[in-house]
């Protein structure tokens, strides 16, 4: 519905500002690390295979294709291509995502730092969180460390279906036929995100059935564990990042992993970016790399409960 | 009936949930960056009045319940069944003690109430948000008494027992916020 005074910006001219002022400090703070900003396109020819992310499509025959989910693929491009350090800072679109926390088209920061690990990419999120926020405070768990505390329950060694027992006692009795993946991610978001402290939490070695793109391992229990980690900002995730997988081999087997699942669920089926792959197969260097939600920075520095009220025009002002 | 999906799930929709009639109170967006999308849903089951909170994945679907909710003008009680009529229609509908419900303390005859209909049955009775009633039994007032914000019981000749302040009298008519019980001041002619 349109009302009257719909075509003003949803936030007014202090929170543009600030928008403004953070965009500003990002690209201060990063340029100042070394890491060089590029522009990448938001408009590609292919969607990205992950099953739970949806892409996009931009129609005419001579542009038919997506609009980027995340720059990823581009950067990664980049990196093989000797790039160095970089960052990039722009719209990405994801369909459906709808919400007090997401809205269909947002702002990414995205950097790769060449040579380093995921810890060493952690405390630079850190830093930067901290540029912006000089009193935050900060805590680093491992996932499995999390879930004990709050679930008191192993999230490598259980088995699912004691996973899909408390997610059904969680109120989620539909939950018994979900996978590992599935059934882990409900747990975390009812069980374990609304308890964990204010300020920064970075959650790392991630179970190795929601590995994406980073590389697995084994931790000091050898469990079987991915090399991503995830940062929360007052309870709200901010950030995603991995040790990056540069193994082309395991990279094909994943898109392959992942159209199964889409298959199963009765998902568009996604063309696979050979660019991207060839990319890979001449050889990404060894680096890690992390996304960062603005809206969703913004959101906790001002204190505001709604991602529309982070940014101008959300999509129910558009 | 129709079908409704979790991206059209908002407030005030009703849907059957095992079976039961229930209103939707919140639906929150949960969508872990890698992971599958989900909504939190907190219903009200019409039936019991018990809040609960369930999580369905995105495109999960519930199905419509036939819940209307309707404006109806409260006629007498029999002390079995509460009479309500379609103010357009005139057509009755008798609600029993339990559609009633705590309603049974405010309703005075001919208000209009929203009557909330479960095929076609009474589920539940809303009344106003603000009734006057007047006092049929109370201590005697104390004169002057305006300043010291004391209260005591009061009888409304709905049998409805409220606190008002002490130098209010039998006979005299009170507004009261039906949600609360509250006593809100002298019912203003």
């Amino acid at each position: 519905m349109v009302s009257d005074g719909d075509w003003r910006a949803a936030i007014g001219l202090p929170t543009l500002q600030y928008r403004a002022r953070v965009m500003g400090e990002i690209r201060n703070f990063l340029s100042s690390h070394g890491v060089l900003e590029v522009d990448v396109p938001v408009l590609g020819r292919h969607a990205v295979t992950d099953p739970h992310i949806d892409s996009i499509a931009t129609l005419g025959q001579s542009t038919a294709g997506f609009l980027q989910s995340s720059p990823e693929f581009y950067m990664k491009r980049l990196l093989a291509s000797g790039s160095g350090d970089i960052y990039s800072l722009g719209k990405a679109f994801r369909a459906g995502e709808s919400g007090a926390r997401h809205n269909v088209e947002f702002t990414l920061l995205e950097w790769y730092r060449v040579g380093w690990d995921e810890h060493q990419l952690m405390a630079e999120v850190a830093g930067l969180v901290a540029h912006l926020w000089p009193e935050v405070g900060s805590l680093t768990l491992s996932y499995r460390e999390a879930f004990e505390q709050y679930l008191n329950m192993d999230p490598h060694s259980a088995t699912l279906s004691e996973l899909q027992q408390v997610a059904a006692e969680r109120g989620a009795e539909r939950w018994r036929e979900e996978s590992r993946a599935n059934v882990l991610d409900l747990l975390f978001s009812l069980c374990v995100e609304p308890l964990l402290p204010r300020g920064l939490v970075f959650l790392y070695d991630y179970p190795a059935c929601q590995a994406a793109l980073a590389q697995l391992y084994k931790n000091r229990e050898g469990q079987q564990v991915s090399r991503r980690f995830e940062v929360y900002l007052n309870n709200l995730e901010l950030a995603n990042g991995y040790f990056e997988l540069t193994d082309v081999v395991e990279q094909r087997r994943r898109f392959a992993a992942d159209l199964s699942v889409r298959a199963a669920a009765d998902k568009p089926l996604v063309e696979q970016d050979q660019r991207f792959l060839q990319a890979l197969e001449c050889g990404l260097p060894s680096c890690a790399g992390v996304a960062l939600g603005v809206d969703r920075l913004i959101m906790q520095l001002l204190e505001i409960s709604a991602i529309d009220l982070s940014m101008p025009f959300s999509w129910t002002r558009r | 009936m129709a079908n409704y999906s979790t991206n059209e799930f908002r407030s005030g929709l009703k849907v059957m949930l095992e079976r039961e009639p229930c209103s939707i109170l919140e639906n929150e967006f949960v969508k872990p960056g890698k992971g599958q999308a989900f909504s939190r849903v907190k219903l009200r089951n019409l039936k019991t009045g018990r809040v609960l909170e369930k999580t369905f994945k995105s495109g999960e679907s519930l199905e419509a319940a036939d819940v209307i909710d309707a404006d109806m003008q409260y006629l007498y009680g029999d002390g079995d069944f509460w009479y309500f009529m379609e103010p357009q229609t005139f057509e009755q509908h008798q609600a029993d003690e339990k559609a009633v419900g705590d309603a049974v303390n405010w309703l005075r005859e001919q208000d209009i109430c929203v009557v909330t209909l479960y095929n076609g049955a009474p589920l539940s009775v809303t009344p106003p948000n603000h009734v006057d009633l007047e006092i049929v039994e109370t201590d005697p007032g104390l004169r002057g008494d305006t300043a010291s914000g004391g209260t005591k019981p009061a009888i409304l000749t709905t049998g409805a027992v409220i606190k008002v302040p002490l130098f209010l009298e039998q006979g005299e008519v009170v507004r009261v916020d039906t949600r609360t019980g509250e006593y809100l001041g002298r019912a203003k002619d």
